[in-house]
Parts: structure tokens; sequence; C-alpha cells
């Protein structure tokens, strides 16, 4: 019989890293290709599966930044390092990294929205690069702030322009206002036509930098936009994350602007 | 193809031959379901696995299309017992023999597509059913009640191992099949005859572009439905060609480590159905829900498989709202946004 591609396996969990009160990173044993981007199917015996975004890759493991936001999601925190969970995937096409990790780079991610670009980022960040990276990651407070540590590091690379902010206070390190408000401290001039720009986060979030994107002058096919949508299946037969003929899980989760502009559901 | 006469088997002859399909088929047909309807004291007619040719409803159309057959509205997918989720195999090990009108065989086309080809994924659980499905065409004696099968062209089909006709006394049928013959049957002269013309007739729009599907969405013909519609999913429950989902796992309530993991029919037409983390959903009123799976089924689906809308024509949408929308009415409603949409872009251009 063909292997079934809804059937969960074990996994070994490695360690628990966290982020914040709410948002903690899995990471999990795990060997294959992934790439920046993708998300997997995870689930717990009992509580059920839900897709997570993959922050973060080894050869053996992946990572998951998960906030407690609902069932599969609340059990999760009750897991110790050494217990099994259950994977499948890994799904969605992922950041045209290929194409873009040589050109300068405007990134704009809101909250957990960070997780499926932080891998990236890192691959970015130890590559050895002449372009410039231009990093716009807002949180709500100061609470919600993940990856402090990473964002140090990425703040101590010379190539990389950082602007961290908070949706409504400011902290050290952290402007206040929103990703949007800070779009045109980016020189968008001086790169030409050599650039890529990346979106991730919440749904209005990401409409509103595209528009700000746009007001810039950035041509719509420079911009790249993942999805989120709670699917059931991950393979295109539930028809949780279908807009029109578009199917988030098998046609995504990364659009182009020139698509992604055109789906309304 | 060349109409000859249908063969003839009633009574004694009849239970003799039902008992020969029996011995190889598990034979799926619309039943009574006593006061399984709507409302109190009203049947339903369902598909159920039968073994008495005389439960078969044939004379009026079933209240749920005949794709419970093969997907049913809830199926175990996966035990667990402590920490492994084990696929649970079929029960069934003889093929099916699905009794069904034309538009439902039509309607397994859509599913295929969803299960079998989608993304290149093939769904294990669908496909280990449909290789057993052999259908037996029901013929409709006459139209029901809102059916525009005719308006898709699914009005008659080539896909069937036999075709049958039903009266009271037993069956007059053809087959395909040879192995599906009985030398006890006698010739008739009666003739197998679907319907040609419906009386409602439904022109499904094309649309040009996606610039033109989306200005369709924020049309004001969406409105009332907001008032009319209760979001209950009635409608899709009972759609021959709806096929979303839910994957949820129970536990067994005297041992919380032992359940199985479900798929259950799910419905667009629910709140709830397009939740993403930590929030509600996109589409937050009923006119957003039931403008997106009327656009499914007119056209994302096509856009997607370019094999037409995602419909047959059956109508059991409409037999079966609580409100009494009607979905034809509604087609013609889009055709109409559809060409004023046009005539603006028209006027503008001048």
């Amino acid at each position: 019989m063909a292997s079934n591609v809804v059937t969960p396996k074990a996994h070994r969990l490695v360690s628990i890293l966290p982020q914040t009160e709410t948002e903690w990173t899995f990471r999990v044993e795990h060997h294959g290709p992934v790439n920046h981007g993708q998300f997997m199917q995870l689930s717990l015996p009992r509580v059920g599966e839900c897709p997570i975004s993959i922050s973060g890759f080894t050869d053996d493991t992946v990572d998951f930044t998960i906030r407690r936001v609902g069932h599969v999601t609340d059990e999760l925190f009750n897991l110790k390092p050494g217990d099994d969970l259950f994977l499948r995937g890994t799904y969605g096409n992922g950041w045209p990294y290929q194409e873009i990790k040589d050109k300068n780079l405007v990134i704009i991610a809101g909250g957990t929205g960070v997780s499926p670009v932080k891998s990236m980022i890192n691959a970015l960040h130890d590559a050895d690069g002449d372009k410039q990276v231009y990093l716009i990651l807002g949180f709500k407070d100061d609470h919600a702030i993940l990856f402090r540590d990473d964002l140090e590091k990425w703040r101590a690379n010379p190539r990389f322009h950082c602007i961290y902010c908070l949706d409504h206070m400011s902290a050290e390190g952290f402007h206040e206002g929103m990703v949007t408000a800070f779009l045109d401290q980016v020189p968008f001039a001086e790169f030409g036509d050599d650039y890529a720009c990346v979106v991730v986060g919440p749904p209005v979030m990401m409409r509103f930098a595209g528009l700000g994107l746009l007001r810039q002058g950035v041509p719509e096919e420079k911009i790249w936009m993942s999805f989120e949508r709670k699917m059931s299946c991950a393979v295109g037969k539930c028809g949780h994350c279908r807009i029109d003929e578009t199917y988030v899980c098998l046609d995504g989760p990364v659009f182009n602007y020139t698509k992604a502009k055109q789906l309304i559901d | 193809m060349e109409e000859v006469g249908l063969k003839r088997l009633t009574g004694d002859a009849l239970d003799r031959y039902f008992g020969t399909l029996l011995d190889r088929f598990q034979i799926w047909a619309p039943v009574c379901i006593p006061a399984g309807g709507r409302y109190q004291g009203q049947d339903a007619v369902q598909y159920k696995p039968v073994s008495n040719w005389r439960d078969i409803v044939w004379d009026r159309r079933s209240d749920y299309s005949s794709r419970e057959a093969i997907l049913p509205i809830t199926q175990t997918l996966y035990t667990f017992t402590g920490d492994d989720y084990r696929e649970v195999k079929p029960k069934q090990a003889k093929d099916l023999l699905i009794l069904a009108r034309s538009c439902d065989i039509h309607a397994i086309r859509h599913l295929d597509e969803i299960f079998l080809q989608n993304g290149g994924y093939e769904d294990s659980f669908y496909r280990r059913v449909r290789d057993k499905v052999h259908f037996a065409l029901m013929e409709c004696t006459h139209e029901f009640d809102g059916c525009f099968c005719v308006s898709l062209g699914t009005n008659d089909t080539d896909d069937y191992a036999m075709r049958l006709a039903f009266d009271d006394e037993g069956i007059f049928f053809e087959a395909k099949d040879p192995s599906l013959d009985c030398a006890d049957a006698t010739p008739s002269d009666r003739a197998f005859s679907n319907p040609t013309e419906n009386e409602l007739k439904v022109e499904f729009p094309e649309f040009r572009s996606i610039e033109e599907v989306n200005e369709l969405k924020s049309h004001p013909m969406w409105d009332e439905y907001n008032s009319r519609c209760i979001s209950c999913g009635a409608c899709t429950i009972v759609c021959s060609t709806c096929t979303c989902f839910e994957t949820r796992d129970i536990v067994y309530s005297l041992n919380h480590h032992v359940g199985e993991r479900r798929r259950t029919a799910s419905s667009c037409m629910v709140a709830g159905f397009d939740a993403v983390a930590g929030s509600k959903g996109i589409r937050l009123e009923a006119k957003d829900r039931y403008r997106y799976k009327i656009m499914h089924k007119i056209y994302a689906h096509d856009a997607r498989f370019h094999t037409g809308p995602m419909c047959v024509g059956c109508n059991r949408c409409s037999a079966h709202c609580p409100q009494l929308i009607s979905y034809p009415a509604t087609i013609n409603k889009v055709s109409q946004a559809l060409r004023e949409i046009r005539e603006q872009e028209v006027g503008y251009g001048e």
C-alpha cells in the first residue's frame, strides 16, 4: 500500500526554549530537507492537529515557536524534553530564498510572524554577502518580544539595519509604533532594482505593509507575503485554506504580491 | 447508444438476484429513515447499505446524496492507545455497488479531483473505498422538484456497471458488466429514460478575469443573505460535491488515553471554518460565507480543475435549506450582478 500522507509520525522533543511567558520554542528531532518559511502539521494524540511554521532548523532538528492560542498549543506547553510529539510535512513552498538571498532585502514581520522568517534571517546573517538587510520587526509590547538573543545578534551585524518596534509603547532598543510607520527609513532609491521585500504577520498588518511599500514606490513583483490559515490537512483536501482557486497549503503559503493582492476570501 | 428493451425481474426471482449481488457487494441505496427528517415526524431519505430491494426508495430524490457511501459524514481514520496513531483498517472487504442517480455519479468526478488529484496528493482513506465502487444508475422516472441537471449536462452518464428502473413489483435493468446479468430475467419493451429537459433552467455565469470575480464579491447582491442565511451548513451536508472536513481527536470517556482521530464533514457556511491562530476568522458575516460557497461552486473549482462548476444540478441544497434560500435563484442574481458590473465598466470606458 502506498504511504498515507496524513499519518503523523512520532518525533522526540529535544528541548524547550521559552521566548516569552506565552511563546515557547519547541526543538524537535527531524531529519529531512526544509525550506525557509515552510510549515508542518503537528499532532498530539487526544488533542488534535494544527499547522505550525518552522522557525529554525538544522540537519537534525526543527524549531516551532508557538503561542498558547488554542487547544493543541495549550497542551504542547505541558510537554517535557524527551516526550514525543507527532509531525507530518514539511508543507508549503517557503520563501524564494535562492532568488532573493543575493539582493538587498527588506524584511517586515509582526509578532509570531517573525517565526517563519527567522531561519532565513539567520541564514542571511551567517552568509558572506555584501548586500544590505533591513529588518523592521514589530511586537505588541515588551512582554511579546520574541527571539531576543537573535534580535541582538542581528543588530550587531554591520550589514543589518534593524528597526525593532512595539505597537503602543517604547523600550530600550525598541521604537514605539507599527511597522508601517518605519517604511520611509528604508533607502529604496539606493537599491536601484536590486532588492526584494518580505512581509509576514497578522492579516491586517500584511495588508497595510503591502500598501505602504507600494506608496514607497516598490513594484508589486518585488514584494513577497506569507499567508496563514488553520488548515486541517495541509494536502489540499480539507478546504479550510482555499481562497478562490488557490490553496494556501499547496500553492503558498508564500505568494508574490502580484498574486497575493488577488487573494480575497 | 442504441436503446434496447430492459430486462424484467420481480418477486422471488428478484430476491434471488439481489441475494447474489449481496454475496459480492455491499449495496448502497436510498432508504427511508423514519422521523429522520428536519422537522418532527418527517422522514428522511438517505444512503445506507441495504439487504432487501424493497427498502429502496426509488420514487423521490434522496434528501442526502450518494457521496456518503464513499465519504461518510464522520469516519474514524486513526486510533491511538497511549502515544501512537494507528491507521484504522477498512472494515468492508466487499466491493460497493451504489445505486445512484446520474447527477450523483457525475458528482464523484469532483470528489476525485479533490481527494485523488489536488496538489498531487492522494488521500488513502478515499482511495481505498473509491477503488471498490461500482455504480448502478437509477432511472429518474420523472424530474424531481427543482432539478436542473440538464443545465449542467449531468442528466445522463455512461459511467455505470448496470442501470435500472423500479416499479412496485420489481426492476427493469440492463447489465453493462456481464457478470451482473441474470438468467432468470425476462425481456421487456421498456426503455431506460432519464429527463432530457427540466422545467428549471439555470445559466451558469462565465467569469472573464479574477478582477471581475473580486468585484462581484463586494456587490450589494450579497447583503440580503445576512438576514436570510443562518449559517447552519444544511446546504453543504446534503450537497453531492462538497468535500470539506475537520479532523478531530476524541477520547473514550472511560479511558482518556485511548481514543480516535476522526474526519467529519465540515462546512464553509459555519462560523469558525476560516479561523486563523488566535482569531475568529475572516468571513465574519453570513453573507460573506454564503458568497464564498457560491463562488466556489460556480467559479473557483472550475478555475482550478477546468471541469466545470462544482455542482451537478440536484438542488438538494435549496430543498434542505430551512430558510428557503434558492441556490438557482442566487446564480441568476450573480449573472445579473455580473452584467451590471460589465455595463458599468463599458460606461467608464466611454
